[in-house]
């Protein structure tokens, strides 16, 4: 299929970057191990009933993968940057295989940089249902359509400059107030929390911990920032034909 | 007016207060190989981009094979290197020049490509490791490969040796030989002069001249002459045989000459007071200046 093409050689151009292998890849895993593998033992984490390595490999998923998509959004400010937009848009490359090349490779680099937790999480003894490890991948796959889109949105709205700091600060943001980092279970920030995607994301990995998935106000509120934000990197996309 | 070709009419681009192109009419036929001929800031490189689609026009019509520039983009018609533009990393030149062709219906092979355009030794390399000439032949490799009906090249020799323009032009022909209609911008005349059928000359974003490229050298192949005499009426001056404009900066005249071996010859039998003479050919943009009547 001559319209995959374009898409794989675009996979081949994530897999030889550099930049990618140690950013998305062994930045989650080094952070991996350097928390949870001094409390490797720790089998009970504040009296949850979970392990440690257990509990700090599901929250780092929701963290990597949600930076793992976003990175997207780096590489294309870099292709804008050398003018390579405005090459492909004298190409008959429709918006459509546009955009599904950019999802498929974040996709691409969400489920390697999972792949390598769960091996990480694996060598640290963590142990799942086969049920648990394909329920919680699945929806975390869904949870980052959000994501997929805001990357290409900051895509062609910033500069490779600006896009850094703006990715580091926006990853961040969602991380913690989406409950990566601590649980967030009850009060105002939990109602703020339930209305951004990212919170969303982490209760798809929490199906590693013993979490019930989404309710229908999750499945509402990702499908919501997902059309937004699709809607607003379509324009972006539009509008994006001059020179930078 | 037929559809046949490309229409250019009417087109208007500001940035702000700047009126880029101001009034832009170009009728270029199937076939033809066009150069936008002009100095920086003429409004060369807009004009591409409104003929390409990649910029809209804030009055005015463009049309491509009697299609707008969109659909003549979508169906494949158009090939192009922009003036600004490096390669994308981590793929080899025949990696890169594949991932391009796999867009068009009909594109050139990629082989016949790369040998037209000398990458063969370097097809195995990596994008990013290569010279400034080779990404250039890079970049024309990519606007080759979909074999277009338009090929529009935004002063591609600008970073190119002599060596390696001359070998550009060589391929660049050997592809128009095909029947393919060429636009290239460029602020050399001697690259519009030997390249192009005919010449469009801009300057200010406006067309100052439109013709075959004979008669446009003819009209900025311009040399002027200074000299110190001071106290001389012009009137005189202007009489001398292959003057065309005069004009007084102190103590020192300057003539413009469309003759200045005849020129000089009539000035200093008639005045032999002059002194201190300098001939110079004038730059594009001075002739330019002159053919717009701008100081």
């Amino acid at each position: 299929m001559k319209a995959f093409t374009y898409t794989r050689f675009e996979l081949l151009r994530v897999i030889r970057s550099r930049r990618f292998v140690f950013l998305a890849l062994g930045f989650p895993v080094a952070l991996y191990y350097a928390i949870a593998a001094p409390n490797r033992h720790e089998g009970n984490l504040a009296h949850t009933g979970i392990s440690a390595p257990l509990y700090f490999m599901v929250g780092l998923a929701a963290f990597g993968t949600m930076n793992a998509m976003m990175s997207t959004g780096a590489r294309i400010a870099a292709e804008r940057a050398v003018g390579w937009n405005r090459q492909l848009r004298i190409t008959p490359l429709t918006t459509r295989d546009y955009f599904r090349a950019k999802v498929l490779t974040g996709y691409a680099m969400a489920l390697l940089t999972l792949a390598v937790l769960f091996a990480a999480g694996a060598t640290l003894g963590v142990s799942l249902s086969a049920g648990a490890w394909v329920r919680m991948t699945v929806l975390i796959l869904v949870g980052l359509i959000p994501f997929a889109a805001f990357g290409i949105l900051l895509g062609h709205m910033l500069t490779p400059d600006s896009i850094g700091p703006t990715l580091g600060g926006a990853t961040a943001f969602f991380a913690f107030l989406g409950g990566a980092w601590f649980p967030i279970t009850s009060g105002v920030l939990k109602t703020i929390a339930e209305s951004i995607p990212s919170y969303w994301l982490v209760q798809a990995a929490h199906i590693g911990v013993g979490g019930h998935g989404w309710s229908a106000e999750g499945w509402l509120t990702v499908a919501a920032w997902a059309v937004v934000l699709a809607a607003l990197a379509r324009r972006a996309y539009y509008r994006d034909t001059r020179r930078v | 007016m037929t559809n046949d070709g490309i229409e250019l009419t009417g087109l208007h681009k500001s940035f702000g207060e700047v009126r880029a192109v101001d009034g832009v009419d170009v009728s270029i036929g199937r076939g033809e190989t066009v150069a936008l001929l002009g100095p920086n800031g003429a409004g060369k490189s807009t004009t591409i981009d409104m003929l390409l689609g990649l910029l809209p026009p804030d009055s005015g019509t463009v049309s491509v094979f009697g299609k707008s520039p969109h659909d003549a983009v979508a169906a494949g018609a158009i090939g192009a290197m922009l003036q600004t533009g490096a390669l994308i990393r981590d793929l080899s030149v025949r990696e890169l020049v594949t991932m391009v062709s796999s867009l068009y219906r009909e594109p050139l092979g990629v082989d016949e490509v790369l040998t037209l355009t000398g990458l063969e030794d370097v097809a195995r390399q990596r994008t990013q490791k290569l010279s400034g000439g080779q990404t250039q032949r890079v970049r024309f490799a990519v606007a080759l490969v979909s074999n277009p009906e338009l090929l529009v090249l935004d002063e591609p020799t600008v970073a190119m040796d002599v060596e390696s323009r001359h070998a550009f032009w060589t391929s660049m022909r050997e592809f128009a030989s095909g029947g393919k209609t060429i636009v290239f911008a460029t602020h050399y005349l001697e690259e519009a002069d030997a390249y192009a059928d005919r010449a469009v000359l801009m300057a200010r974003g406006h067309v100052v001249a439109d013709g075959p490229t004979t008669e446009i050298k003819a009209m900025v192949g311009i040399r002027t002459i200074r000299a110190t005499l001071p106290g001389t009426g012009l009137d005189g001056l202007a009489t001398l045989s292959g003057v065309t404009h005069v004009e007084r900066r102190g103590e020192s005249i300057v003539l413009s000459c469309s003759n200045s071996d005849a020129a000089i010859r009539a000035l200093l039998d008639r005045y032999p007071a002059a002194r201190d003479i300098e001939i110079s050919g004038a730059g594009l943009e001075q002739a330019f200046l002159l053919l717009t009547g701008d100081e």
